[in-house]
């Protein structure tokens, strides 16, 4: 099988802090990692190209540095790699961002799948997936929790819903995106770390890709981001303190105030 | 302290300590608790790549050496070395195949051990031998064009869990020591089985189990290097092996201090954290200097070993005495340091102390290490006379 | 760039380096310099207070349709199992609030055959209009059909906002949609307005888990999508007497689909959609598996349900549909009861739009107190059993 995914690097969750007089988020000194759920994505493409045979590429759209998580992906299993990095592309927004990965992936070539992390965990969209199989012309599978056969280019996946999950039939080639509990992603390899270290990350501009310039980066982006804000404070806490019998008697009668009980 | 590692050795150790951080760490007290032998680490493990890190690339291996392999095992030793062992010991079941093997041997099982796809065990050890090799009563009878085995191995690492054993065996009990050989022996051989899993006071997520051969056929093609040199396999075998043993106290030596200096920083008494006592900081003080004494004689003759020498027994049994004697002495004052919880399961270093006293009994007791030590001086002395 | 530093005006007050959301400002020679982490948000250009940093070239507008030609509020009506989801019934709530704040009209777009009982409902749901599709492949969800049925309807009718809920039917097809047609869509939104100026419709939505507020606009283009969050906005009590048009729509030509749905399995821990629960009583690492069981005793006494952090999913104690986080599920109750949490960022994601939160947890600095309205510091093992007693002593009278 010819499978992409596309990750996207993002600073680590388990690193913010958020500074207890401001209530903003501390970002310096943040390292930045593959955004956890793609992490997902390029197991369950290495584990399909293990079983089916093929190749794995990756493809990230983001400053230069974002090199570092095409490394990460090698040195999981990927085999090929490509970077979209263009100034022209800043301020994109999932449109754009569809739009851009999109023309990278076609230039990959026939591909038989292409599998995106449910959301990256910095914007929390979900909206790129879904729009990078609309560009492609590809059809999609939200939420993918499990691939349950692939045969006679036809796929067969679990989907997660609220109340359970579905058995959904797709055609390929095509797009989905996974969830946590779709697999649990491996460590690096040593191989592939190695392969990784000496690996030569040759960015893509958006002329190489052949991106029209109204259709990118923050010119391209239909959504403005007008403002951004520390939600603010929860004011009037409250502390209930005393002994854990006292403590729950005057919980208790709090919710029998709110009328909860 | 900085051992100028190259880079790939910086990724080796990264890697294992990325691994140990991760999936090991959340689960060791779970695993000794269970006495549950650490498969699914064990597949991380060859996933990364990590069996195959002494084994030359022709046979699918990293290419590296018994420092490689150190790094990795120190790495993981410093979280649990119940896993550890179980990792270690593959390359204790390997190394016989490596060293004595021939070319159709070595093509035929060290790929499959360097992919971590199966695992290896040494059944050298039985009821009547351990240290005294002469005492070994299991048998191998050649029978036409195979060897016939019988008897019955004790306290076989891996055991049960391991899919390759190499097993040593008398051909020739009339001529002792040089009466014995080595086999290969697979798992699933008939009349090949193992005994009930020992119950340990310590790594106890590893599997130790008997190795029971009756009238076990083996083909004469699993015969290592020649027959009558089976003791021979086992010394250069626990010759190269021993730096791991020092690798793993090494790690769990470190662990350990690890683990007390953070409860220390942390622990306060008379209204003050405990490390700022200097009956803390001096115990500390030699916890870290003796671990850190044993890591570089252990790095140092796992480095002579990679070169190739031709007699390692007395360097090797060094590294393995030294260290081992430190993660025992570490262990136990960790312990002290943290006092009432140190004593509780619900803090690591109960287990860490536990643990450390197997690394002074295997692989030959630290009294043998001794000896080897001993009767090295008394050669060397001997020689410059001449 | 369209963002510089004028660095003779810049006084190296490192004000816009503290602000940035984005960690992409940095000080060298005592100046600003924005570096590649930037993604044009324009917060240091608010901040600046010596006006030295300008959005220099105001991006291209993408030539804009004619924007007066799009009108009305539509709300996408989800059915499940032709039941209409609850989200869909709040956001004809709030897309009421909308339309009468702009004077348009507010419609339903309603999927799947047979559903005319439930079409009249959104009238009385606040609806002056519902959009009927009819079509059997809309019975249940396909991406490419639902998204094929929307979009046809968009270019045909024109609607200046188009608003779904943030379910997992409405985020998987709905950025097809504005893709396709060409426009922005905001995701997760928390709060809805209409700015008083042009009349764009103010999407504002967490970033980051919730740390980071955004308020995100369309200006440009139309409709303004946005998927909505379940259990933000407030729904209207139904009304008999409310009149509307239900317009029946046949797609253009028989939808088809490249996805086939086999089968549809309900799962024991999915049996209550903790999304839509009203009182929860969720745990964390603190609680132990033992602790669970007390939990489950409490939430039934409350009538609510059993959340659980990651750390309690990965140890097994709860299964995977009852996480809440960043990489469980989203959720909104009236109460959140946080038992033995702490308040990794990742869960705070979770919990944030929840009208009360209560912690309990014996560190008084565990952050989860932070965002608690009520915080009882103390060990989840005295506190919840004593509380539980006291429950049932208030039952029992």
């Amino acid at each position: 099988m010819n499978i992409a995914v596309c990750v996207k690097q993002v600073p680590d969750a388990s690193e913010v802090k958020i500074d207890k007089a401001t209530g903003t988020m501390v970002r310096e000194g943040v390292p930045a990692v593959l955004n956890p759920f793609d992490a997902y994505a390029v197991e369950e493409a290495v584990r399909l190209k293990e079983k089916h045979g093929g190749k794995v590429s990756a493809v990230t759209m983001g400053p230069p540095q974002a090199g570092e998580v095409l490394k990460h992906v090698v040195a999981m299993g990927a085999d090929d790699v490509m970077l979209i990095s263009d100034r022209a592309f800043a301020g994109a927004d999932t449109w754009a961002t569809s739009y851009t990965l999109g023309l990278g992936l076609k230039k990959l070539g026939p591909l038989d799948l292409v599998i995106c992390g449910k959301q990256a965990i910095d914007g929390d969209t979900a909206q790129v997936g879904p729009g990078v199989a609309e560009n492609l012309g590809l059809p999609f599978v939200a939420y993918v929790r499990r691939i349950v056969d692939v045969s006679g280019g036809k796929m067969r996946v679990e989907r997660l819903i609220e109340d359970g999950y579905e058995v959904v039939e797709v055609s390929l080639p095509a797009v989905i995106t996974v969830v946590k509990e779709i697999n649990a992603p491996r460590m690096p390899s040593l191989k592939g770390k190695m392969k990784a270290k000496s690996l030569e990350i040759k960015p893509l501009s958006a002329q190489d890709i052949g991106a029209e310039a109204e259709k990118i980066g923050l010119a391209g982006s239909p959504t403005k981001v007008m403002k951004v804000f520390s939600p603010p404070p929860k004011g009037n806490r409250e502390k209930i303190d005393g002994a854990p019998e006292e403590q729950a008697a005057r919980l208790a009668e709090k919710l029998k105030a709110l009328k909860i009980i | 302290m900085d051992y100028f590692l190259t880079d790939t050795q910086a990724e080796i150790r990264n890697l294992a300590r990325q691994i140990a951080h991760e999936k090991v760490k959340p689960v060791r007290a779970e695993l000794d608790e269970k006495e549950e032998f650490p498969w699914e680490i064990m597949k991380v493990l060859a996933q990364a790549d990590l069996f195959g890190l002494y084994i030359p690339e022709e046979y699918g291996g990293f290419g590296g050496g018994a420092f490689e392999n150190c790094l990795a095992v120190e790495e993981l030793s410093r979280v649990c070395i119940g896993v550890s062992v179980s990792f270690a010991a593959s390359g204790l079941g390997a190394y016989p195949i490596l060293l004595f093997g021939n070319e159709e041997q070595k093509k035929k099982y060290l790929p499959q051990i360097a992919s971590g796809q199966r695992l290896a065990a040494f059944g050298l050890t039985e009821a009547g031998a351990g240290s005294d090799a002469g005492g070994t009563r299991t048998t191998a009878v050649l029978d036409g064009n195979e060897y016939v085995i019988n008897g019955t191995k004790q306290w076989i690492t891996n055991g049960g869990e391991a899919e390759i054993y190499t097993v040593i065996a008398m051909t020739n009990p009339a001529k002792g020591s040089r009466g014995a050989s080595a086999f290969i022996v697979e798992k699933g051989t008939p009349g090949f089985s193992f005994g009930k899993k020992e119950k340990k006071m310590g790594i106890r997520s590893s599997a130790t189990r008997e190795l029971v051969f009756e009238n076990c056929r083996v083909p004469r093609e699993n015969l290592l290097s020649k027959d009558g040199m089976g003791f021979l396999v086992a010394m250069k075998t626990l010759d190269k092996s021993r730096p791991g043993i020092g690798a793993q106290a090494v790690g769990l030596a470190q662990g350990a201090i690890d683990e007390c200096v953070e409860y220390a920083r942390e622990r306060r008494q008379f209204e003050q954290p405990i490390i700022s006592f200097q009956a803390i900081q001096h115990m500390l003080a030699d916890m870290c200097t003796q671990t850190e004494a044993a890591r570089a004689l252990v790095y140092a003759v796992a480095k002579f070993i990679d070169s190739d020498p031709k007699d390692v027994s007395k360097a090797s049994a060094m590294a393995k005495l030294f260290a081992s004697d430190v993660a025992m002495k570490v262990t136990v004052d960790a312990v002290q340091i943290m006092g009432g919880y140190g004593y509780m399961r619900e803090y690591p270093v109960e287990k860490m102390m536990r643990d450390a006293k197997i690394l002074q009994i295997y692989e030959g007791t630290n009294q043998i290490q001794r000896n080897v030590i001993g009767a090295a001086l008394i050669k060397e002395a001997a020689g410059k006379k001449k | 760039m369209p963002i510089i530093v004028k660095v003779d005006i810049c006084v190296g007050c490192e004000a816009c380096v503290n602000e940035c959301p984005f960690g992409a400002i940095e000080m060298k020679d005592e100046k600003a310099v924005i570096g590649d982490k930037c993604t044009l948000c324009g917060t240091c250009v608010d901040t600046c207070p010596s006006f030295a940093i300008e959005m220099t070239d105001e991006p291209k507008a993408v030539p804009a349709a004619d924007l007066s030609a799009y009108k009305g509020v539509w709300v996408f009506a989800e059915q499940r199992n032709k039941k209409i989801v609850p989200v869909a019934r709040e956001l004809i709530g709030e897309g009421r609030r909308l339309a009468d704040l702009l004077g348009e009209e507010l419609s339903a777009v309603l999927f799947g055959n047979g559903m005319d009982a439930e079409a009249r409902s959104l009238i009385e749901a606040g609806a002056d209009r519902v959009y009927q599709v009819e079509d059997g492949l809309l019975n249940e969800f396909h991406e490419d059909a639902y998204a094929d049925a929307l979009s046809q309807l968009i270019k045909k009718y024109k609607p200046e906002i188009v608003l779904a809920g943030a379910t997992s039917i409405g985020r998987a097809f709905v950025p097809i949609v504005a893709t396709r047609v060409r426009t922005g869509l905001t995701a997760d939104c928390t709060a809805l307005d209409i700015d008083r100026e042009n009349k764009n419709l103010l999407q504002t939505r967490p970033a980051f888990g919730g740390n980071i507020m955004a308020t995100i606009a369309c200006p440009n283009n139309r409709p303004q999508m946005a998927t909505v969050r379940p259990g933000v906005m407030k729904s209207l009590l139904p009304d008999a007497a409310r009149t509307g048009g239900i317009i029946k729509e046949a797609p253009a030509s028989p939808l088809t689909s490249r996805t086939k749905l086999l089968e549809t399995i309900e799962e024991a821990g999915h049996k209550i959609n903790i999304s839509e629960a009203e009182i929860i009583v969720s745990g964390g690492r603190g609680m132990g598996e033992k602790g669970f069981e007390l939990l489950k005793e409490i939430a039934d006494m409350l009538g609510g349900v059993v959340g659980a952090t990651r750390a309690a999913v990965d140890s097994g104690w709860m299964p995977y549909p009852h996480q809440i986080g960043q990489t469980g599920r989203t959720v909104s109750p009236r109460l959140y009861i946080a038992c033995g949490i702490s308040g990794a960022i990742q869960h705070l994601a979770g919990i944030q739009s929840s009208d009360m939160i209560i912690a309990i947890n014996k560190d008084p600095d565990a952050p989860i107190f932070n965002v608690a309205d009520i915080g009882i510091v103390g060990d989840v093992f005295e506190v919840l059993p004593a509380f539980a007693r006291k429950l049932k002593e208030m039952k029992g009278r």
